[in-house]
């Protein structure tokens, strides 16, 4: 029945377009309203007979090959949540009607393609999953049409689309040395050639190509620029899953299912990891745009993802997965932050902003929740992902990588405490007295998110052991 | 599966066609150039073994794509003879440097002695029938095109209708 | 692998490397966007004959042929989607000239 979560938007867009206009517009909200909401149900309330089914009262053509596990289950909660959000701020943000719908509408294949990223079990499968979430991403940035967002969208294009060009190049190798492209064949295949000249050199091109994906570091020039330019919505659809789900996820998938996790491709892991979280510190700390500091946070924050999962051990995965998620409710959250101060104060300069907790004291206060939670921050969710990823770095004995991740986390806590400083707290710059805190929309989503950040962290046991444990299943 | 020489003349005009395409002076000589190359690339495909993925690229990339560059390229405004000069000679010296690049990378190739180490899988019994493939084993494939047309439909829509079409253009 | 697959797949090897350099040079060196954007088609060229040689030599023409129908459909979209950048920067720049791209830096 996993095919659901593709079948029903796929038809659900033909069927809204076909509808009358007026119509159509004010069912399009409540339409994918109704399917992230599903989605993120269907993902928590884990029934896997619900999963495995098959859909058998429809002819064989609509089973497709998709299966969700644990992995795929934390991915489909995030793309459901802040598909969600990104939704909720929308509505709020873009005013046209006739704009509104269009916008739904690529939202929404957007998510189809990233639930189809963490539900397939194809390598070429995953390729056209990955090409329809990534062409639905240039034009959400290219949306409002001014000239950062097309520059940024023409940028993001180019290299991804190159990223991908490696990929099929990889595939295409892979072919030779496999019958099929199924992750099992291929897994097999690989295993028993394993040392060959010509199959390293395809794993080395997907892998690189993943990294450009994720915007890792020496391949990261696309990703400020993207996130800085695109609308408010999108930027936090692309930083909360997009780029995760099309980049670090699919990483983690393939080596952990595919490539297996050999010494040159952990240590490399491990080693792009922590130069992603070194300069995507730094690089934030000298930022005077809100929207390019958060962009060059996730970078860094993204490095702990690659770090936890380039261990290859159970708790490293987890922390890189129970991360994903954090980062993604988090980063969401911050995004839906710098919406508001975008829609109130009309510009993400933060030199031109001060004292704005006061007139906004939602957006003011869940940032700093959001912000204790990038830092690992006790009881906040980010904590334990983080201690989970220092943890396994400390007992496969890489004692260096250790520090060097707790040493960063108060690098993130000094810029995320410098980015409070000059927005939220002093004083209220001269022409901005007036100033109210933004909409409902805004606010609600922000607080939903904040409540999440905090919950997970509180209920860290559980969700360890619902959540985290099963991965064992997957990779050992 | 020995290479014919007809191949290989095939191959070595791809790359001459491949390299006019860059070093071309105007866009309109440039989009030429990349449908000669594919239909070049056709005629390979062709005679691999594989005519129904000759057929899509003949149409689709020779045809459709060099229509989409010609009125992309038609829709741009057409620079000034002076400029295309003044350009062209800016052009002349970055684009000098390809051709020794390709040699370059030629020789390095031919030089690199890559280990012929590994055996093909053979199958069993080759599906041959791609109608049979498309439709039963990779029918995941079909839905994922489908939904990339309507994106293109959707990238339509948004890139090429302006609200406020003040330039005229 | 047999010496005569292997003469096929190197010479093919060969030159579709250096296709791929020339699509690589075009995205680097030009300053044009429909370059750019006719660099990657080199690229996707280069791909897709690299994915029939792969079949035919594996005896799978079938699957690489289908392989290369949706990837030529993907192609189509995404050129279709980067010309449409391309225009809209046109208009409000009046130039394809990718040195006006300065706005955002890295």
């Amino acid at each position: 029945m996993s095919s659901v979560l593709i079948l029903v938007p796929l038809f659900g867009i033909i069927g809204l377009n076909m509808l009358p206009r007026n119509v159509a517009r004010r069912a399009a909200f409540w339409f994918a309203a109704a399917v992230f909401t599903a989605e993120i149900l269907l993902a928590i309330v884990h029934q896997p007979a619900f999963w495995t089914e098959a859909l058998v009262r429809f002819d064989s053509f609509f089973r497709l090959k998709f299966s969700v596990d644990s992995l795929s289950r934390i991915m489909l909660i995030c793309i459901g949540v802040v598909s969600l959000s990104s939704l909720v701020v929308a509505k709020s943000t873009v005013s046209d009607e006739k704009e509104a719908f269009k916008f739904i509408n690529i939202l929404i294949t957007a998510s189809i393609g990233m639930s189809g990223i963490v539900m397939v079990k194809d390598i070429f499968s995953l390729y056209v999953f990955l090409e329809i979430a990534a062409l639905s991403s240039f034009i959400l940035i290219a949306f409002n049409k001014d000239i950062n967002g097309l520059e940024g969208a023409f940028k993001y294009l180019i290299l991804s689309a190159v990223a991908t060009v490696l990929m099929l190049t990889s595939i295409a190798i892979l072919l030779l040395d496999s019958p099929d492209t199924a992750f099992s064949t291929l897994h097999n295949e690989i295993a028993h050639s394993r040392g060959n000249f010509i199959v390293t050199f395809a794993i080395g091109l997907f892998i690189c190509g993943l990294f450009i994906k994720g915007g890792l570091v020496p391949f990261h020039g696309w990703l400020p620029d993207a996130y800085m330019a695109a609308p408010a919505p999108v930027s936090i659809l692309l930083a909360g899953v997009m780029t995760k789900a099309c980049g670090i996820y699919t990483l983690m998938r393939i080596v952990a299912s595919v490539f297996g996790f050999t010494d040159p491709i952990k240590n490399t892991m491990m080693l792009i990891g922590m130069i992603s979280i070194l300069v995507g510190a730094f690089a934030a700390l000298g930022q005077t745009n809100f929207k390019r500091m958060l962009a060059y946070s996730s970078i860094s924050q993204v490095g702990y993802i690659i770090l936890g999962a380039g261990t290859g051990t159970f708790l490293g995965l987890a922390g890189a997965a129970f991360h994903l998620f954090n980062h993604a409710i988090f980063k969401g959250l911050l995004f839906v932050n710098s919406a508001a101060l975008e829609e109130k104060v009309g510009t993400s300069d933060m030199s031109r902003m001060g004292g704005l907790s006061e007139r906004m004291p939602v957006t003011g206060a869940t940032s700093v929740i959001a912000m204790l939670s990038a830092s690992g921050v006790p009881p906040l969710a980010g904590f334990w992902s983080k201690l989970l990823i220092v943890i396994a770095l400390w007992q496969i004995g890489h004692y260096a990588y250790a520090a060097i991740a707790i040493l960063a986390s108060v690098l993130t806590l000094a810029y995320f405490l410098y980015m409070q400083r000059q927005v939220f707290f002093g004083k209220l710059p001269p022409g901005l007295e007036g100033l109210r805190e933004a909409g409902n929309g805004l606010t609600l989503t922000a607080s939903a998110l904040a409540v999440i950040t905090v919950g997970a962290g509180l209920a860290f046991p559980y969700i360890y052991n619902h959540f985290l444990l099963p991965l064992k299943e997957i990779f050992f | 599966m020995n290479v014919t020489n007809t191949d290989m003349l095939l191959l070595v005009l791809m790359t001459i066609a491949a390299l006019w395409t860059v070093m071309a002076r105007s866009l309109l000589k440039a989009t030429i150039g990349l449908a000669i190359t594919s239909a070049v690339i056709t005629i390979l495909i062709f005679r691999l073994n594989s005519p129904l993925a000759a057929v899509f690229e003949l149409s689709v990339c020779t045809g459709l794509i060099t229509v989409i560059f010609v009125s992309t390229i038609s829709l741009t405004k057409p620079l000034t003879h002076k400029e295309i000069l003044e350009m062209s000679k800016a052009r002349h010296k970055r684009y000098i440097y390809l051709p020794i690049i390709l040699v370059a990378t030629g020789i390095a190739l031919l030089f690199l002695k890559i280990p012929n180490d590994f055996t093909l899988p053979r199958l069993a019994t080759p599906a041959t029938n791609v109608r049979n493939v498309m439709w039963n084993i990779r029918h995941l494939d079909l839905f994922g095109q489908i939904i990339i047309m309507m994106i293109g439909a959707f990238g339509v829509v948004t890139l090429f209708i302006t609200k406020d079409d003040k330039d005229g253009s | 692998m047999e010496a005569s697959s292997w003469g096929l797949f190197s010479a093919f090897g060969f030159f579709i490397t250096l296709i791929f350099v020339c699509g690589l040079y075009c995205i680097l060196a030009t300053r044009s966007l429909i370059r750019a954007i006719i660099g990657l088609e080199l690229l996707i060229k280069a791909v897709t004959l690299l994915v029939i040689v792969t079949g035919y030599l594996n005896n799978n023409t079938a699957l690489a042929q289908s392989f290369v129908i949706t990837i030529i459909v993907i192609e189509v979209v995404l050129v279709v989607i980067a010309g449409g950048v391309a225009l809209q920067i046109f208009r409000h720049n009046d130039d394809l000239d990718t040195r006006r791209l300065t706005n955002l830096r890295g």
